[in-house]
């Protein structure tokens, strides 16, 4: 079997020497031609008449992928699928998430680089390259320069390329001949036995070092300090509390105590500090509807949804609940009354107040004067006597 | 393209320097010590925006040629004369420094004695924050700023004349000093002169903030001072599209330093959500103030970085002229935006004053001359240097 030349190769010392070359070989016209080196020349790509790289595009298109599918990601679980509140931010917290998006975006931006550069511009797995196994490529990727002038290129002529080398004074010059087996099988035995070797070391470590190393000393240190967890028993405290109330008096932030809590029939109690306007009753009959309405019915009759589960409440339009004070119906609901409980955790202060508005309005629909009528028919244009 | 001879031949620089340069001048001095008569307040608040801006390029431009000695960079040695020129405005600190000191009860909250006596945290700060330790501070500062810049210029002029290379060796020496005495000094500078303003607030990582707003704003200069100067055959064929794109790239990396840093700052405060930290932010999102707190975004991080982004643009110099005037604009409200809402009647938004328009006018005028009166005297290449060969032969 004829051997075919794949090129002429010629070893050069120096990086000067390899920056000269390249220029005077792009000079003569070559342009089935590569460079070798052991490590980045600067000035190759202009010596060598190269344009512009095109993988930045690939990373960008990558870049830009990961920050929306980092956005999407978290949009989606954070603030649509599973909302929670953490540390008091809104859903979609974008200052929070934008460390998350720029680490998916370098992420996907690097691996395709670098997956990108292999696949296309070195064509991977091309494993049959004439350059490969040469004593060549041994030198360039060690302590030498090379350059390679394809047989490929169109005014290849063995003699006169053998000549223009010779004019640029190389070390070495050296023919490449193509291999002459005709395939290599990239899933060697050898290499697939690598593999599975390489796997197998791999998720060993990382099983060892997850579910072993993690659990011993040193590293259990962390977990292992001097501070108790919720619910542990103290053996500091007398009453062997680890969980401890705040102090007396302490006051939560945003929160102002209620000093009436505990008593049945206050003398004075607050005022309404809120006017029933639109947005207030809006917010009343929402809480009202949640909180209340399972109980006291929705429109207050004392109907209860709880099917007998739990006592009926009395109504709300009684003479008595009508001739609370707004300040009285505020104090039950922050307090409780009879078997009904304090509602001050569960419902704020604002909503509270609300509430109390919303419930006023369901009073006088149930006891309209005709004088509301008159309104309610201007109002709307219809004729409601009936 | 090697350069084997060189000739350089001293040319006067182009006649708009000293002409715009002493014409601002005249003119923002006017129109300042007016504007002085008319709010001596908020007078002093710009004309502190301003004296950091030229705090910003004089520090920034002699950090530049520390680190390029103690890094070893030759690619920067051919224009290395632009940031000496931009660091000859700190021996002009002492001057500009004075207007501020006396203005202190304008500026500064804590230098209102009956104030920090009714205020536990001020009275805690009070052995830091007070009036002569801070004079002292600040010039002190300033000194050892015109110490370095005397002895790495000197040294840099000796080379053109003696050709001396234990010069360098000596700057290198000098240099290495220098950078960590910056570090130190440049965090005092920002905690005092605009984290003070506003005294209850803290943050560790504004030093670092203000740094990276200086490098941006001398990188800046000095890249337009090349390029324009470039384009006028001053640098001709010395300064290459190599240099060039190395200006690109250096400013990109900075853009993104800023935000990565103002982003950290404003991250960590807003998570932890502290009443005695967030209120600094909150202040600069209270009325027209959101505006300014948006708009600095895209003004220093959006509009740069796309701009910078691809690799022809880092080289082009148009781009890089627009750019460099864009990026100094971006420090400037970079500061203003720090400085200005720190002032009482402005704290409940931005309200128009044709005052903020006069003191960039002089800060301008200021730059020119001095750029212009030092660099008239000297080189524009050090022609002296051993790195200056290579530095000429750069490539990427």
């Amino acid at each position: 079997m004829n051997k075919r030349l794949f090129g002429i190769a010629a070893l050069f010392k120096t990086p000067d020497e390899i920056i000269r070359a390249a220029k005077k070989t792009a000079e003569a016209g070559y342009q089935k031609y590569d460079v070798h080196s052991p490590y980045p020349v600067h000035g190759i790509d202009r010596a060598m008449k190269l344009k512009p790289s095109k993988l930045g595009f690939i990373t960008l298109v990558f870049g830009l992928t990961g920050s929306a599918l980092a956005l999407l990601l978290m949009y989606w679980t954070m603030s649509v699928d599973y909302p929670m509140i953490i540390g008091g931010k809104p859903f979609f917290a974008l200052p929070a998430f934008i460390p998350v998006t720029f680490e998916v975006t370098v992420l996907l931006a690097t691996l395709a680089t670098v997956i990108g550069m292999i696949t296309f511009f070195f064509r991977f797995p091309e494993n049959d390259h004439p350059l490969h196994d040469t004593e060549y490529m041994k030198k360039v990727s060690r302590d030498h320069f090379g350059v390679v002038i394809e047989a490929s290129d169109k005014h290849f002529d063995e003699s006169k390329v053998r000549e223009f080398l010779n004019s640029l004074h190389p070390i070495s010059l050296e023919e490449i001949y193509y291999s002459e087996k005709e395939t290599y099988p990239v899933l060697e035995p050898k290499f697939v036995t690598l593999l599975i070797l390489v796997a197998l070391v791999t998720s060993g470590v990382t099983y060892f070092s997850l579910n072993k190393l993690l659990y011993m000393q040193p590293f259990t240190w962390m977990m292992e300090q001097p501070k108790l967890n919720p619910q542990q028993p103290s053996t500091l405290f007398a009453d062997g509390f680890g969980m401890r109330t705040p102090v007396q008096g302490t006051v939560a932030r945003g929160f102002l105590p209620y000093p009436y809590m505990g008593q049945n029939n206050p003398t004075e109690v607050l005022q309404n500090p809120f006017l029933p306007t639109k947005e207030n009753l809006k917010l009343g009959e929402a809480k009202y509807l949640t909180f209340c309405s399972p109980c006291h019915g929705n429109f207050g009759d004392g109907d209860s949804r709880l099917r007998g589960q739990f006592p009926n409440p009395p109504s709300l339009h009684s003479s008595r609940a009508r001739e609370f004070s707004d300040g009285m119906i505020y104090h039950i609901i922050t307090n409780g009354q009879n078997i009904m409980p304090s509602y001050a955790s569960q419902i704020t202060r604002e909503e509270r107040w609300a509430i109390v508005n919303y419930i006023r309005v369901l009073q006088r629909a149930k006891n309209a004067k005709s004088s509301d009528l008159q309104v309610v028919n201007k109002e709307t244009g219809n004729n409601a006597s009936n | 393209m090697h350069q084997t001879d060189f000739n350089y031949q001293r040319k006067d620089l182009p006649a708009g320097f000293s002409k715009f340069g002493f014409a601002f001048l005249i003119i923002g001095l006017i129109l300042a010590v007016a504007a002085f008569f008319v709010d001596q307040s908020r007078a002093a608040f710009n004309y502190l925006v301003i004296y950091m801006m030229i705090v910003s390029i004089a520090l920034g431009s002699l950090f530049l040629i520390a680190l390029e000695y103690v890094a070893g960079a030759d690619w920067s040695t051919p224009f290395r004369r632009i940031p000496e020129f931009f660091a000859g405005l700190l021996p002009v600190l002492f001057i500009l420094v004075i207007p501020l000191l006396f203005l202190n009860h304008d500026l500064f909250h804590w230098a209102h004695e009956e104030a920090v006596k009714q205020d536990k945290i001020l009275e805690g700060k009070a052995p830091y924050l007070n009036l002569s330790f801070f004079v002292i501070r600040t010039l002190v500062f300033i000194a050892i700023w015109v110490l370095f810049y005397f002895l790495l210029t000197r040294n840099s002029r000796k080379q053109d004349t003696t050709k001396d290379q234990t010069l360098t060796t000596k700057n290198i020496r000098f240099s290495a000093a220098f950078i960590p005495l910056f570090a130190i000094t440049i965090t005092f500078t920002a905690v005092d002169w605009l984290m003070s303003l506003e005294p209850h607030w803290f943050s560790t990582i504004f030093g670092v903030y203000y740094f990276s707003g200086t490098v941006i704003a001398a990188l800046a200069a000095v890249t337009l001072i090349v390029v324009v100067l470039k384009e006028k055959g001053y640098f001709n064929p010395w300064i290459t599209d190599d240099h060039l794109y190395s200006f690109g790239a250096l400013l990109f990396a900075f853009v993104n330093f800023w935000a990565y840093i103002a982003f950290s700052q404003f991250m960590l405060i807003w998570y932890a959500d502290l009443p005695e930290e967030t209120f600094w932010y909150l202040t600069r999102w209270e009325g027209s103030w959101v505006i300014f707190s948006l708009l600095l975004i895209v003004i220093h991080f959006v509009v740069p970085y796309a701009m910078l982004l691809s690799q022809p643009a880092k080289m082009d110099p148009k781009r890089l002229k627009f750019i460099s005037i864009w990026l100094l604009f971006a420090h400037l409200f970079d500061l203003f935006w720090l400085i200005m809402p720190n002032m009482q009647p402005l704290k409940k938004g931005y309200v128009f004053s044709w005052i903020d328009l006069v003191f960039p006018i002089l800060g301008i005028g200021v730059v020119l001359t001095i750029f212009n009166f030092i660099a008239k005297k000297e080189n524009l290449i050090p022609v002296g240097d051993p790195k200056l060969k290579r530095g000429i032969n750069f490539h990427l």
